[in-house]
């Protein structure tokens, strides 16, 4: 059941091939963060697929992003420098944090794309001036995209393509939901694998297949002890080993805080006549990415809620070696957790993971967060 | 074996005097019932400058390097904000600034002094959460930011100036209320009119070091560019930079150098180490120059193109004869100057930043580059081993090395020093002194 999602993430470069092969007047766009509004692209017959790394240690982003920027950036990077992502017709990002920007920019000087877009997503969500700006700059967005495509994106085209975004982010919920079962009938492991194929795969295919999955998860309820009811939260991640070895140590990782994740897909967009502002209201008021939770921080409510509604016993706070933006905030999350009884423990992420030594924290980390049980 | 005549800087005194009473009158503010607020060096200072005339601000970056300066104070600071928990990576500037606070120790003497509030804006990751952490920190102070990461100059639309515009024009509002004090736009529109040309005339300034032997030298620039990441909008600095700009003439006129054996020109990229100026005294002794760079050219100073096609001083709405009339005018000003501004146009792209050094390299006839991969600041080494791809590529020599600003633990000193011997050699320089 699961084993579909698996299979996407780890043959994502095939599916969008083969994708290529079915649809010959689509094109695939890489994005480089999840503000990209993708429902403007699937208006336009356009696969946008997320460009993450591949977790192995490279060399050739050295002479191209300065070694203090996080591993994250250059991993995708260097994905491109070796060709893995030649199938593109374009690449874009919505403004976000400086060093996933750089791959962006790189990736614009030396691997020829026919199309590329640099979309100025606002920085300050909290301002009223936020939502008719980026209104206006997905029009633009919009225009560029049809002169590249050579047609008109039309009202029933964008309906289309907010439904389709709305349908995935309404399985996707539905999928995390059943995580707040006492005996949650999917593992983080298997979360990440069904979150992460989703920035990926085409969304009605996956969603059909999230449809089926969560037909059958009824039948999987209570199939495992879960162990202690972990939360993630923080940068980027989509590293399948680390989860795979927390839940091997007595833990389940029930919900999460990442751009990967839930952050990705939690809130839909609304109705409106004026579809540009439907949109831009979306991206303005789903979870932020820290880089934009200024002056308020909307960021740690939503956080406690999320632990709350999940029971977690305790939060992993992870953070890509060199990530301004989580690193600003750590501080303040560590300390929300902290009066709320919530423990944390905090591990920096690189492309690669010392599963070994990071076992062995997880270890004494569960050990505190159940010691009661054991004493 | 001097070439050139040099001399001191007659104006020298008075741009340390100017930048002692900055920090000295923020200190004191208080004691005459004025106005003190903190924010970034790119902040829009002009705007709380339409809250009266005793409206003092202390920007975090130049405080940041005076402390750096100060090695054992700047350790003391980074090292109080790493132990609540704030990572060792992260801007050096904003360590030592949040230390500064949690030491309640001001490097003028005395207790940190607490702004009334923070005036921001917001082009680099870590800009509104500096001020959002300092205002934790300070118990809450009321802290406003403006997002100015609209896009690059060349793609300037009414609908990214509205959008600064309108948060500006709400920043007033906010103001008013913070502080109870009545907005006088006509001290905004002077303000105006006082950054516009302050930051033009440093440009100018900067333009005279085409001339060889180059009047000034770089280290010399730190200490009167920084007087317009104080207070570009001030008529004091104004009029300053226009009295330096007629000093500098007159040295070009008389053939003054900054370097007296100057036999070859380099330019640096992005803040220096501020504890290892010596770097750049070092360079002397190869009869070496640095005239500058984008990040003193272009920091505060601002640029067009000219006629001829090459890079000359902005023109500013005075000089065109425009007569701001209205608030609403004077922040569309203000809005459109500062989106001109050379260092932020790398944000976008690393080649709209390639573009201006190599055309700096060329008109102020350069023989090499040495790029400082700062790690202490994610903004302004955004991009900078692009840079150094494409500066190679159009044919200028370029040596890098690694540092920090603010942080002297990651800098290596003797490592640095072997680099330029070696980076003078492929020069085919000898020491001359």
């Amino acid at each position: 059941m699961i084993e579909m999602f698996k299979q996407w993430y780890e043959a994502r470069h095939e599916y969008v091939k083969a994708w290529k092969r079915t649809n010959k007047n689509g094109k695939v766009m890489g994005y480089f963060c999840t503000y990209v509004p993708e429902e403007i692209l699937y208006a336009g017959n356009v696969l946008p697929v997320r460009i993450l790394g591949s977790h192995e240690p490279q060399d050739v982003t050295e002479p191209h992003i300065f070694a203090m920027y996080c591993p994250f950036c250059r991993d995708c990077l260097a994905q491109g420098l070796k060709g893995r992502y030649d199938y593109l017709d374009g690449i874009m990002i919505a403004q976000s944090c400086l060093h996933i920007r750089q791959a962006f920019t790189s990736w614009q000087l030396h691997i020829p794309v026919p199309y590329s877009y640099y979309l100025p997503m606002p920085n300050n969500l909290q301002t009223k001036h936020a939502l008719p700006y980026l209104r206006g700059e997905l029009a633009i967005f919009k225009e560029s995209l049809e002169n590249w495509l050579g047609k008109k994106i039309t009202d029933a085209d964008l309906d289309k393509g907010i439904e389709i975004m709305n349908q995935s982010r309404r399985l996707m919920r539905a999928v995390y939901e059943t995580r707040k079962a006492e005996r949650p009938p999917i593992t983080g492991l298997e979360a990440m694998y069904i979150a992460v194929s989703n920035q990926m795969i085409d969304k009605r295919e996956h969603g059909l297949a999230l449809e089926e999955t969560i037909k059958k998860l009824p039948a999987r309820q209570g199939s495992r002890d879960p162990g202690a009811r972990l939360m993630i939260v923080g940068s980027e991640d989509d590293d399948t080993e680390f989860v795979r070895m927390v839940e091997s140590v007595g833990a389940t990782v029930v919900i999460d805080d990442h751009c990967t994740g839930s952050r990705y897909f939690w809130n839909e967009t609304g109705k409106d006549n004026d579809r540009m502002r439907a949109i831009a209201e979306r991206y303005i008021s789903r979870p932020a990415c820290p880089s934009k939770d200024w002056p308020t921080r909307i960021r740690l409510p939503h956080l406690l809620k999320l632990a709350k509604d999940y029971k977690v016993q305790g939060v992993i706070i992870i953070q890509q070696k060199f990530c301004d933006p989580h690193e600003l905030d750590i501080p303040a999350t560590e300390k929300l957790f902290r009066e709320n009884n919530i423990p944390t423990m905090f591990l920096e992420f690189d492309v690669t993971v010392p599963i070994g030594p990071f076992k062995t924290r997880v270890e004494a980390f569960l050990e505190m967060i159940t010691q009661e049980a054991l004493f | 074996m001097n070439k050139y005549p040099t001399e001191p800087l007659k104006c020298w005194n008075k741009a340390k005097e100017i930048r002692e009473n900055y920090y000295l009158n923020y200190a004191k503010a208080k004691e005459k019932g004025g106005i003190r607020w903190a924010g970034g060096a790119w902040s829009f200072g002009a705007i709380p400058a339409g809250l009266g005339d005793d409206v003092h601000c202390l920007t975090g970056e130049p405080y940041g390097a005076s402390i750096a300066w100060n090695k054992d104070f700047a350790l003391q600071c980074q090292e109080a904000a790493e132990k609540k928990g704030y990572a060792r990576d992260l801007c050096s500037y904003m360590r030592i600034y949040w230390g500064s606070i949690i030491l309640d120790k001001y490097l003028w003497g005395g207790h940190f002094p607490k702004p009334d509030f923070f005036w921001q804006d917001h082009i680099c990751c870590s800009h509104a959460k500096w001020y959002q952490v300092a205002s934790e920190l300070e118990g809450n102070i009321p802290m406003y930011c403006i997002d100015v990461a609209v896009g690059p100059e060349g793609e300037v639309n009414k609908n990214r100036v509205d959008y600064i515009v309108g948060q500006m024009s709400d920043g007033i509002e906010w103001m008013q209320k913070v502080t109870k004090r009545k907005y006088d736009n006509q001290k905004l529109i002077e303000a105006v009119y006082n950054e516009c040309r302050a930051t033009s005339l440093w440009a100018e300034v900067c333009l005279l070091n085409k001339t060889i032997p180059a009047p000034l030298d770089e280290k010399t620039m730190y200490s009167l560019y920084v007087l317009g990441t104080l207070m570009k909008h001030s008529k004091t600095v104004a009029d300053f930079y226009q009295e330096l700009l007629d000093e500098v003439k007159e040295r070009v006129k008389r053939g003054i150098a900054a370097v007296p054996n100057e036999i070859c020109r380099v330019m640096s990229d992005t803040q220096p180490p501020w504890a290892f100026l010596k770097v750049f005294r070092y360079l002397e002794k190869y009869g070496c120059v640095s005239i500058g760079s984008l990040y003193t050219f272009g920091l505060i100073g601002l640029w067009e193109i000219k006629q001829d096609g090459s890079w000359g001083a902005k023109t500013t709405p005075q000089q065109k004869g425009i007569k701001i009339k209205t608030r609403e005018e004077a922040l569309r000003i203000l809005t459109e100057w500062n989106l001109a501004k050379p260092e932020w146009q790398h944000f976008y792209s690393p080649h709209l930043k390639s573009e201006m050094m190599i055309r700096i390299a060329r008109e102020w006839k350069l023989d090499g580059v040495m790029l400082h991969y700062n790690r202490g600041c994610e903004g302004l080494s955004l991009g900078i081993a692009e840079n150094r791809l494409a500066l190679q590529k159009a044919g200028f020599p370029v040596m890098t090395f690694e540092g920090n600003m603010g942080d002297e633990r990651e800098f290596d000193e003797t490592r640095t020093m072997a680099r330029i011997d070696t980076f003078m050699e492929t020069l085919d320089l000898k020491k001359t002194r």
